[in-house]
Order: structure tokens, then sequence, then C-alpha cells
């Protein structure tokens, strides 16, 4: 059913953006509540290169994706290493403090609308099947998102980089003391991150929307994904993801008047009864 | 008899881990009881066991002769037994003698007074500084415990554990990271309880722990190897070899 | 008179004086009343700023003397607000009696939820009191036939406090009002962080694995204290519907346990008068700046709260401290 096939995209869509702070938090053990902003970073870039400069869409969404890695490189070197060790408290603290930077200054340049996009020509339609209709775009945005996914599972299992990486979430003394510079594969698993944010953010105006409360809206999806996933673990973010994708599209088609409290309410049993997710915590597998 | 402290068959399993094997100690009343192994041995783990900090896979632990495998560490402690930790745990924020004071009051059962203040309760706080005083801490009372040297810290440790006033002490490496001229003087403390009070000691330092105890247990692996008088333990030729060297005399 | 344990010698007064009030508690009172002669124009400001401190309390005696982390807290707030005005609305308009009913409702929903709450680790419990109070948002969101949904809550006619005293346009009688039940309910959370309970608060806070090995049942004093905090959450949310005779929707909002936070951060949490004081700096700024352009609000909002974690923690009253002069506070 084309509700399925649309709630799978937007699973798609919300595992993109959410399997950085997954492993930023597997990882760096840090809760950054200011995820989404690096998601509307992306979405407004990609916005603003469409519109103004004219790029075709294939260029204009890695490019937003680029930004977002630069801002999140930039930001995790200057500010967001001085709390590595600090408190969670103090963590949500600063990323709800950067959050609110990020959607007032989103505000200031774009308004609060909504941010139009038009999507290119060939991936605009749908196609028809008997029973379902397949819109190219969903089609598209599964494709993308699938092929990241392996591609994040091949570089952390397969690559030298994986095993640093690994090594770094499982003893980052003990990783260090082997030679292993910590601190560049903290920033270069934050920009990755953040690239893959800014990705899900630009491909996403469309589904998902973009205004300047992007990234208050979405944070709490974004939370369930990493707790029912499992902080760190990739393969668990997917299913959660393409879970409460389905969940969310479906609830808000069948039971409009019950509205997000069912999503809320789910997360919350599920802390309750499995703290440490349906997947458990898994050095960024 | 009967034993004060004891266990039976006590097991811990971290997945296929095994952590604790099969334990089964009794000790006496009043005994002064040191527990030796290498590294690794599993010395912490009886204790978090035997304490209710950890819960065990199987087996049971008895105090007084009361099964108390169900109950929770603060309620052991409430019927007599208390132990240390062998990395400081403490109240990095207070005083030395609201530390001490805290522990005292939950002993008296003032935990839940909310109305009077800490203040007003001149017996709970004259019994801390009495504490204090024969530990020697007088001096550091009114001091942060987070400035503090790690010998005065660790003195600090022993003493929030002695204020529970135990029936049954476990003292987990007390001398753990304490320079030799101070130890001396923690071990003092120690010697000085009330023959009453049973002891059950994790050490290391063999000086002290053939000076002060009168049964010696040794765990190897995650079971107790063998329990005897030191002149015995002192000969056994299975203790030797587990300890890979001249960590015994004799 | 010096207290000294006279067998060994040692001067109790440092503990034992502890409780003591200060020259400087008796001032920030009294500046509370002359505030009444000095700013009579802003007596409606003054009532919401005294309303806002003792939620903020509320925050700081789960906070900041349990280390209870919560990301919800409006919830309570909320809970008590709509209590407050629903019971009013519905003919019991009794200052008194919504004050109470706003607690106990708050109290409940506290009590019940703790358990939740303290299970797991501080990130479980962040995204649980997220969760929770997201939920109960979402509930007042749809509930419109209870609730009013976004449009408020209307139809609240509060009589008149203890029968005498009418609450008039000036917001004079709201003002003394709000003012009281702040004073009273700091007053008894005062006896409470220097009593036995409140120093094992702190014991648990900085030391919590210690607690149970010193004989304390860490799990009870926890929900006492976040039922406590719940409660006094819910008196402040209704005392906000009885002065403005309206419920918003947004007293449950993310964002009001956000800014609650950030009051607690600004003024220093772990010892209440930080509560108070970060209150009174934050509302005052927001009064006078938020007015320019709300943009530049939130953003230096954001960037306040960004500067104050990464170079001063402890907020006000922890600069306050480090003063070399009796200014330097210790509640």
């Amino acid at each position: 059913m084309t509700v399925l096939f649309d709630g799978i995209a937007s699973g798609m869509l919300l595992f993109l953006i959410s399997v950085g702070l997954s492993v930023t938090l597997g990882l760096m053990n840090f809760v950054n509540l200011a995820h989404g902003a690096f998601a509307m970073l992306g979405g407004y870039t990609c916005a603003l290169l469409l519109s103004r400069a004219g790029l075709p869409f294939l260029l204009a969404v890695p490019l937003a994706a680029a930004t977002a890695a630069a801002a999140g490189v930039v930001l995790e070197r200057t500010l967001y290493r001085r709390l590595y060790a600090a408190s969670h408290l103090d963590q949500v603290l600063f990323s709800i403090g950067l959050m609110f930077m990020s959607i007032s200054t989103a505000h200031y340049f774009f308004g609060a609308r909504q941010q139009p996009v038009v999507l290119p020509e060939f991936l605009r339609g749908q196609i028809q099947l008997p029973g379902l209709d397949i819109g190219i775009y969903r089609l598209f945005l599964i494709a993308v998102g699938l092929c990241l996914a392996f591609g994040l599972q091949w570089l952390v299992s397969r690559t030298r980089f994986g095993a640093q990486l690994r090594a770094a979430v499982d003893n980052p003394r003990i990783a260090r003391g082997l030679g292993i510079d910590v601190d560049r594969v903290f920033t270069l698993t934050f920009a990755l991150g953040s690239a893959l944010a800014g990705l899900g953010g630009a491909l996403g105006i469309e589904m998902l929307g973009l205004d300047p409360g992007f990234p208050v809206k979405y944070i709490v999806y974004f939370l369930i994904v990493v707790a029912v996933g499992g902080s760190g673990n990739i393969k668990g973010s997917l299913i959660a993801s393409l879970m409460l994708g389905v969940f969310d599209v479906a609830g808000k088609y069948y039971l409009p008047q019950v509205g997000a409290f069912v999503i809320y309410a789910v997360m919350v049993v599920m802390l309750i009864l499995r703290p440490q997710g349906l997947f458990g915590r898994s050095a960024a597998k | 008899m009967t034993a004060v402290l004891q266990t039976r068959n006590l097991s811990k399993k971290f997945g296929g881990f095994v952590v604790s094997n099969n334990i089964s100690l009794t000790i006496q009343p009043g005994a002064r009881h040191a527990l030796i192994g290498p590294n690794g041995a599993g010395k912490t783990t009886l204790i978090n066991l035997l304490t209710g900090f950890l819960e065990p896979s199987a087996g049971e632990v008895f105090l007084k002769g009361a099964n108390v495998t169900r109950l929770a560490q603060h309620q052991r402690v409430k019927r007599g037994l208390v132990r240390t930790f062998q990395i400081n745990r403490l109240f990095a924020e207070m005083t030395v003698l609201e530390s001490i004071t805290l522990s005292v009051c939950e002993r008296l059962g003032l935990g839940w007074r909310w109305w009077s203040p800490v203040g007003s309760h001149a017996a709970a706080i004259d019994e801390a500084a009495e504490l204090l005083a024969t530990l020697h801490l007088l001096d550091v009372a009114h001091h942060k415990v987070r400035g503090l040297p790690y010998g005065k810290q660790r003195l600090i440790e022993i003493a929030l554990a002695l204020a529970s006033k135990p029936q049954v002490l476990l003292l987990d490496e007390p001398a753990a990271g304490v320079p030799t001229s101070e130890s001396r003087e923690l071990f003092e403390s120690i010697a000085r309880l009330p023959s009453e009070v049973t002891i059950l000691l994790i050490e290391h330092d063999m000086d002290l722990v053939f000076r002060f105890a009168e049964r010696i247990s040794v765990m190897v692996g995650g079971a107790l190897l063998t329990e005897d008088v030191p002149e015995v333990i002192a000969r056994d030729r299975r203790v030797r070899e587990v300890y890979l060297g001249e960590a015994l005399d004799g | 008179m010096n207290q000294m344990n006279h067998r060994i010698a040692l001067d109790l007064d440092p503990l034992r004086k502890l409780s003591a009030w200060r020259p400087a508690e008796y001032a920030f009172w009294l500046l509370t009343v002359a505030a009444y002669f000095l700013f009579p124009k802003s007596l409606a400001l003054m009532s919401q700023i005294a309303i806002t401190a003792l939620f903020a309390l509320s925050l700081d005696l789960i906070l900041g003397y349990a280390g209870i982390v919560s990301l919800g807290h409006a919830a309570f707030f909320g809970l008590g607000a709509y209590a407050a005005g629903l019971l009013s609305k519905y003919g019991w308009g009794d200052p008194l009696l919504g004050l109470a009913a706003g607690g106990l409702v708050a109290a409940t929903v506290g009590f019940v939820t703790s358990f939740l709450v303290l299970r797991g680790t501080d990130l479980t419990r962040l995204m649980v009191t997220l969760g929770v109070s997201m939920m109960l948002y979402e509930a007042a969101n749809k509930l419109t036939d209870f609730t009013g949904g976004v449009d408020g809550l209307q139809g609240v006619e509060m009589q008149p406090l203890l029968g005498m005293f009418g609450f008039d346009l000036y917001s004079r009688t709201a003002y003394w009002y709000s003012l009281v039940v702040l004073f009273l309910m700091f007053w008894l959370a005062r006896r409470l962080a220097h009593s036995p309970f409140g120093l094992s608060l702190r014991g648990i806070k900085q030391n919590v694995a210690r607690m149970p090995a010193i004989g304390a049942p860490v799990h009870g004093r926890l929900v006492a204290i976040y039922t406590v905090g719940a409660a006094y959450a819910g008196v402040a949310g209704a005392l906000l519907t009885q002065t403005t005779q309206f419920v918003s929707l947004d007293v449950m909002a993310f964002s009001r346990s956000a800014e609650l936070l950030l009051i607690l951060v600004l003024g220093g949490s772990g010892c209440l008068y930080g509560a108070l004081i970060g209150t009174v700096v934050f509302m005052a700024a927001h009064h006078f700046l938020a007015d320019i352009n709300p943009q530049y609000w939130q953003f230096w909002l954001g960037a306040a709260l960004v500067l104050i974690v990464l170079f001063a923690r402890d907020g006000i009253m922890g600069l306050l401290r480090k003063l070399p002069v009796p200014g330097g506070k210790q509640a």
C-alpha cells in the first residue's frame, strides 16, 4: 500500500538524519540535541542552491551535505570538543543553546514559512502498479537510503577507518596508545554524521518540510530512533527508523486525531522496558 | 558457634564468563580473616556479591544465620554488614565532618527527617566528631573532601564505613595507593577495632596480611583455592605457585 | 557562643550554624517587599517573576539537590495550571483550594511517573522525561473539550482570596499572594535542604553508589524528592492560572522546560537562591529585550546558554561565591 511505501521512504530520511546522532552518542557519548540543525542547514543550503544558483538537483544535494559536514568539522573542533568529558546535562544544555541559535538564525535569513522546493523532472511522477502507486521520488529516497546504509556498514566493518572507529568507541585510551589519532576519528565521524544529516535534510524538504522550527519539531523522532535502535548501532538505527517512519505516516493517515501522542508513548514504554533499546548499544556496528 | 557470614555455592557469570565459581565460605564471629589472591581472582566481586552490590547467578549468602541473598545493599548495612571500596567513593563537595555525619545520621535512622536542621542533631555530630578523632582526622574536619591528600581520603573512606557501626566489616584493599608511612597508621586503626567486630580483609601487602590475619583464604580464577591459618598458607606450594614468586616468605 | 565538643576540642559551629539565616537573605526578602512600593506599575510582571521563581525552585530541588535530570518538568507546571483552571471553571473558585488541587494533581502524577523516571541512566531519564511531557502536551492539545486545546482554557474566575482580597486589575492581590506563597514554600524547601534528608540528597547527587553502602534507601529518597518537586511545580502552575485567569497550552511546552533549565543554570543550581536570582535576571532581561525582536531574543538566549555552560557553569551564585568577601553566600 501507498501508505506503507511512504512510511518506508520517510523512515529512510529519518535514518539518514538520525544515524549521525546515534554514532555520535555511541562514539563520543555526547548527547547532541542540536543534531537537527545540521539537517536544517543541509535543507536550506540545498534550497538556496536550487533557487538562487540554479544548480541541478543532483549537484545541489551533495553540496548541501558537504556544507553540513564543513559546519560539523568547525563546530566540533571549536565547541563540542570541550564538552566530551562533561555531564550529559551540560551537553544537553549546550546543544539546546546551539539549537536555539540555529533556529533564530534560520528565521532571520529565511522567514518562518515552509521552504518550497521544485523537484527535477525525472524524479517527479509515479509508477502505476495494480493496487499500488509508487512515487518515483519515494523510490529514489529508498534507493539512496539503502545504498548509504550498506555503504556505512561496509565502511565500519571493512575499512581501516571503521576499525579505528570501533577501537575508539570501545576504549579511547588504549586506542590512543595504539597510535590511533582518536581526535581525528572523532572529528571525521562527527563530520560524516553531519553530512548524512545535511543530506537527509536536503532530500527531505519535500516529505518532512523545512522551516526554522525543524530542529525542535523532529528532535524527538531522532531520539526515538537512537533509543530504540541502540546508540552506535547502524543496523538498529535503520530498522528503528523504518518502524518509526511507517508508524508515523500510518498514524497520521488512519488516526489523525491521536497525533503524535502514540509515538511518544511508544518511546516511553520502550525505554522503560528496555533502557538499552531494542538492539542494545554496540560499537558502531 | 553460628558463623556470622556464610556463603553457599555462590556464583556469578557475565554471559559465558564465570567470575565467581561456586564459592562456599564460612567466617566466624570476631574473626580476623584475610582474602588474598592474584589480580583478577574475583576478590572484589566476592565482596560485591556479599554486600548485594551485585546479584549472584546462583548460590546464597547468610548473615548471622539469616538468608540475605534477596536483600538490597542498604538493608544488609542495617543488619550490620558494611564494606569499603577499593577506589574511594567519597562525597567530594562535602566537608569531612559533614560526610561522616551523613553516615551517622543514616545509621540513626534520621535520613527521612526533613524539618530539623542537621546542626540540631547534636548526638550525631558529636559521634561523627569522635570518630574523626580516633582516626586523627580532626585537623581536616571542616575541609572539603575534594582537596585532601590521598592518605586522608582513604581514612575517610574507612570512617564512612565505621560510622555505620558494623558487625561485619569488609575491607577492600584499604591500604591501596597509600604511602607506606601512612598505611601503618591505617592498619593500627583497623587493629584497634573492638574484637566483636568481624573483619574480612582483601590485601596485597603480605606483611600486613600476615601480621593481621588469624585465617587466610586464597582465591584464584574466581574460586577458593584453600583456607587455613597463616603459617600453613605460607608453606603451601600451590599458593606460592599462584603468586609466581617472592610475594610470600618462608 | 561556640558549641564545642570539649572532649575532643573541635569547634562544631561551622556545621551547627550552617542553617542560620544570613544578613543577605534578610535583605533579599525585604527587597521583595519593598518592590511593591518601588515599582507599583509593574506588579503584574513581578507576580510572574515570583511564580516562575517558585517553578525554578521546584526544579532546583530535583536537579540541583538530588541530581535528577529532567527535560520535561513543565509537565507538572501544566498539570497544576489545568487542575486549578478546571476547578475554578466548574465552580470551586477559592484560590487556596486551587493551589491545593494543583499541587496534589502534580504530586500524584509525579509519584506515579517517578518509578519510570528513576530507572536507567541519565540519558534514559532525559528521554523519558521529555517523552512524558510531550505526551501530556499532545493530550492537552487534543482534548479540546477539556482543555480548550490551542486556544487555551477560558472561563477561569477567581473568588476573593481568604474571602477578603479580590483579584484586582492592578495585580496588587496577585503580587502579595504569589510572594507569600513563594516565601512559605521557599522556607519549607530551605528547611528541607538543611535537614538530614537534604544532606542525604546531596550525598546521592555526589556519589550515588556510596549511599546504599552507608545504609541509605536511595530509590525511596529520590521518589520522595521527585514528588515534592512535582508538587512545587504544580502549585506554581496553579498560581499562574489564578493570577492570569487563563491557561495557555504552552504551560506544558518543551520550551518552558528548556527555559527553566536555562534559568537554573544562569542563577546556579543546588543552593535555592540561585533559582530565585536566575529568575529575576532572566525575566528582567526578557521584559526589556524580547519585545525588541523575538528572534534576537532567542538567539541571545541560545548564546547565553552555550557561554554559561562553557565558561560559567556554576552561574551567578558560583561567581558570587568566588568573591573574596562576605558577599559570597553559601546556602
